[in-house]
């Protein structure tokens, strides 16, 4: 078999040679000059820029339309509502105008202006007013982006100042993902990373006793609906980050050094599987799913790691869902403390 | 620089010359000539074929974990035939090695390419050329910049052959994952072959940019002012600038990695469990890290365009048969974006855990930059408008240029944004972002730039056909492969995934990556006849003509032979502008640099 493929490679090679010697003998014969720009390369040229044009348009829509839908699914979160309005704004009343306009008149005056046998050029070497024109709107335009995306851009980060919130540890290592919750002190215990056994994973200091009502959840975890999420991040051993699309919510977990996001969720995980966009996305994805004869799934928030971390990054996830107050509650209520964990490990 | 040391240069260069010419008549071997050689169009082709080698490997690479990404879990025999039975058994990719290859087709594609072969090339070939100098200031340094970029490029295609495999820490190599050998096996051996690569590479780049500066400051023959250099020499000159200022920086931060690395320092490392025990390494931070790779690694994304902008402008003029449109905006958007270039590397860091406010400031800085490109940008089209446009393929390339310079650009207001930021940082939406700004803008001016100063590099043509097959099925294949990658990170699907099939989320995308990879296969084989093209020309192409395009430059004064001191007799003098085409009153629509003004002719643009 590999015989064959490089004889066919030669054969290929010698057709070729023999193809070019042919071609080189009718030039010497004809003594044109190939490499010259003619009148009607220009016009056939200029006309298939112009049709490029036209189908680069046209596959952006194609591709805006088709798959627009498969874009994630309105934010649930409150700050990311904001986010994806500005998005649209950046989006539909800069981006994409720009896109379009500047490219239309890029291929526009390429094909307007090819060089026909009787094209002549204008020496317009320069204009003030238009220069100045350019350079001032965008810098108006620029104002607008900067401007709005600074205000959201502090309101997200500023530091959390409501009472009422849950605290939650996500805490990464090579390949996956802890949640730690505060408990009911509310407060996450000392953390010592020598401490680091098969019993204690994540590190916690034992002789803080501010740890000891702390929660350790591994592959799920809940947070409640309509309730400040405030996170810290960790990483055991290289970067990490943590990624909540749905929640428009992403910061690096970086060892030797706490991080944090906040953010308030207002769908429930519920809520989400029966919105109606969520399920025209599900249905196609189960529709591929079952294309590759695997099991029909739901709708699920997911955290993903979102910086390469190793071997298996692209499998780093843990599921989360959002509950109501009262779901929420149940569930915190049936998960053991540290301390009795840790309790019991020892008494094996 | 005074007239006096100007002629007193001239001169010398002029026993020089003689001295020259008679070691090309009768001493000069074929090792001198061709391999050691310090001519500076001998060194620009050296770096010139070793890019498209580098360029041919990279997207070699790239092919691979395409394949991957549209297919994962299919057998493909050819992966297995370059990969072998340890990285891709029965043809599957081993996800240690899909890490290794997206490292080092980075690598490859943004130093070796972009920077040593673009820079490379066409800085030594135009440099000289354009402001009619009879070669480098310093011939020696410039012949040691070849070869240390040369080792370094031994060193790192070396590094894929070794048993652990070569780094894949991501091109960014951020520590801990590229500084503790415990985390990925290509942090190992491979990741120190990397560093020293890197490290001989920024020797290169050092070596060739002080040259550059130097040749443009003080060898730029009579008449040749500043505001009458080409826009190529004040995009090379600029970036030139940039990479010295900046790269010295990537050596510091890789030295302090190598010292993490092997002598057990800790200024990236702290509070690290890893192998089943914690390291000793305590109070550094990769934070640091990121700040000093960012101080070079934004610069570096400039010292990539400008000179495909350079080039652009050069040929866009050319073609248009028309002056560049605001050649004084055009250089005064050069030095500002130069000078931005140093204050925005914080962008790419708004998710790091940096302080916000410092981010906040650098989404007003990234901003800015957006206004001396978009002035780029519509003076390219304004430049267009009236012409009489001819369309060599080193002109569509630079139309190809402009398309995908908007294009990409224009998603970078988003990312630039941090608030917008949170969503797409690391996703494909960055991919594509820079894919189209780089991958497309910057080679299609590496691409113009081949084609339209090949008669000065071989001293032949190349074939106009096959250019236009080439441009065309590349600027189809290249918007194929990463326009569909916006939307990919609007579905939130992060870069540098092995597989996306591990989340369900990312099923229905099955199609677009099958696009993506579609068009990088077929964009690829592509390439073949661009390969062909120049490989063939080189040898068999048609003899150049002087000025085969009419064109105003210095460079095509030059006698069609390899001149050593380029211009056989004395050097040129200038007495205009670069830009005089289609000047009213003119007998022919162009009217070379060496052309004296007429009585009562204004230069530089007036009537």
């Amino acid at each position: 078999m590999k015989l064959l493929v490089l004889l066919a490679i030669v054969l290929l090679i010698i057709a070729g040679h023999q193809l070019l010697r042919i071609i080189e003998l009718s030039r010497g014969l004809k003594k044109t000059t190939e490499w010259q720009v003619t009148s009607a390369d220009n016009d056939r040229m200029g006309k298939i820029l112009l049709v490029f044009m036209i189908l680069f348009f046209a596959f952006f829509f194609w591709q805006a339309n088709r798959w627009n839908e498969r874009a994630l699914p309105l934010a649930s979160s409150e700050h990311g509502l904001k986010i994806d309005a500005l998005w649209d704004a950046n989006m539909n009343y800069i981006v994409v105008p720009v896109f379009l306009i500047t490219n239309f008149f890029l291929f526009w005056f390429a094909f307007k202006y090819r060089g026909l046998s009787n094209t002549k050029a204008v020496f317009f070497p320069h204009n003030n007013k238009l220069e100045l024109a350019w350079t001032v709107i965008p810098a108006f335009a620029l104002a607008f982006i900067i401007i709005f995306g600074l205000k959201y851009w502090n309101e997200i980060m500023s530091e959390s100042d409501k009472a009422d919130k849950v605290v939650i540890e996500l805490y990464a290592k090579q390949f996956d993902w802890t949640a730690r919750y505060a408990g009911k002190d509310g407060k996450l215990g000392e953390t010592d990373f020598r401490q680091i056994s098969g019993s204690n994973s994540v590190g916690m200091d034992t002789a803080d006793v501010l740890g000891n009502d702390d929660i350790l959840v591994k592959n799920e975890f809940h947070i409640p609906v309509g309730k400040e999420i405030v996170l810290y991040m960790r990483s055991r051993d290289v970067l990490h980050s943590a990624y909540l699309p749905h929640f428009r919510a992403q910061m690096n977990c970086v060892p030797g050094m706490i991080t944090t996001f906040k953010f308030i969720p207002n769908k429930t995980t519920m809520e989400m599987r029966k919105d109606p966009y969520v399920k025209q996305m599900m249905a196609g994805i189960n529709k591929q799913r079952d294309k590759f004869g695997d099991e029909p799934v739901e709708f699920d928030y997911l955290l993903l790691c979102n910086k390469i971390c190793g071997a298996s990054h692209f499998n780093m996830q843990m599921n989360l869902i959002v509950d109501t107050q009262a779901d929420y509650d149940a569930w915190i209520a049936k998960q053991k403390s540290f301390k009795t964990v840790a309790v019991k490990t020892e008494s094996k | 620089m005074g007239s006096v040391t100007n002629s007193a240069l001239e001169k010398e260069h002029l026993v020089h010359h003689d001295h020259v010419h008679h070691d090309d008549d009768h001493e000069e071997s074929f090792i001198t000539k061709y391999v050691f050689s310090q001519d500076h169009k001998t060194i620009s082709r050296q770096f010139l074929i070793t890019a498209v080698i580098m360029a041919v490997v990279a997207m070699t690479m790239s092919v691979i974990f395409r394949m991957q990404l549209a297919w994962p879990g299919e057998k493909f025999a050819f992966v297995n035939a370059l990969l072998g039975d340890k990285w891709a058994k029965d043809g599957i990719l081993d996800p240690n090695m899909y890490l290794a290859l997206v490292t080092i087709h980075g690598t490859i594609m943004v130093f070796f390419v972009l920077t040593g072969g673009l820079s490379g090339t066409f800085s030594n070939l135009l440099i000289p050329y354009q402001v009619g100098a009879r070669d480098m200031a310093s011939g020696f340094l410039n012949m040691l910049s070849y070869w240390f970029f040369f080792l370094s490029t031994c060193i790192m295609l070396g590094s894929c052959f070794i048993d652990d495999g070569p780094a894949s820490a991501g091109w960014t190599i951020y520590p801990p994952l590229s500084a503790v050998p415990q985390a990925i096996p290509g942090s190992k051996l491979g990741m120190t072959m990397w560093l020293i690569s890197m490290t001989i590479f920024v020797v290169s780049s050092l070596l060739g940019s002080l040259n550059y500066i130097i040749t443009v400051f003080n060898l730029r023959t009579k008449g040749m002012t500043m505001t009458r250099l080409p826009l190529t020499v004040w995009a090379f000159l600029i970036t030139a600038i940039l990479g010295v200022l900046s790269f010295p920086v990537l050596v510091s931060c890789v030295a302090l990695l190598i010292m993490d690395r092997s002598f057990g320092t800790s200024f990236y490392l702290s509070d690290i469990y890893i192998g089943g025990r914690p390291l000793d390494n305590v109070g550094g931070s990769p934070i640091l890290f990121e700040h000093l790779f960012w101080f070079l690694g934004h610069p570096e994304v400039y010292i990539v365009l400008l000179p495909a902008l350079g080039i652009t402008s050069e040929i866009i003029a050319t073609n248009s048969r028309k002056p560049i449109f605001g050649y004084r905006a055009m250089i005064g958007s050069i030095l500002a974006i130069g000078f931005l270039s140093f204050i925005v590397w914080g962008h790419h860091m708004y998710m790091t855990g940096m302080n916000p406010f410092l981010g906040s400031v650098f989404v007003f800085t990234t901003l800015l930059i957006a206004i001396p490109s978009a002035v780029k940008a519509f003076n390219y089209i304004t430049t267009l408008w009236k012409g009489n446009l001819q369309f060599t393929p080193a002109m569509l390339f630079s139309i190809g240029l402009v398309s995908s310079f908007i294009t990409g650009g224009v998603t970078g207001i988003i990312l630039a944004d941090s608030t917008l930021d949170i969503n797409v940082h690391d996703t494909y939406f960055v991919v594509a972002h820079f894919h189209i700004v780089m991958g497309l803008s910057a080679i299609f001016g590496m691409f113009a730039g081949v084609y339209h100063w090949f008669p000065k590099l071989f001293l032949r043509m190349m074939n106009k056909k096959l250019g236009y097959v080439h441009f065309w099925f590349t600027l189809v294949c290249a918007y194929g492969t990463f326009f569909p990658q916006h939307f990919l990170g609007l579905a939130g699907v992060p870069r540098r995934y092995y597989t996306n099939s591990n989340f369900p989320m990312f099923d229905n995308l099955v199609d677009i990556n099958e696009i993506c990879t579609i068009s990088a296969i077929i964009g690829a084989l592509a390439q073949g006849i661009f390969l062909f093209n120049f490989f063939y020309s080189m040898f068999r192409g048609e003899k150049a003509p002087q000025n085969p395009w009419n064109s105003n430059t210095l460079e095509w004064t030059t006698p069609v032979a390899n001149t050593h001191g380029n211009w056989p007799g004395a050097l040129p003098t200038v007495h205009r502008w670069p830009y005089d085409y289609s000047k009213p009153g003119k007998e022919k629509d162009f009217v070379p640099q060496t052309v004296p003004l007429e009585e009562g002719e204004i230069d530089g643009g007036g009537h």
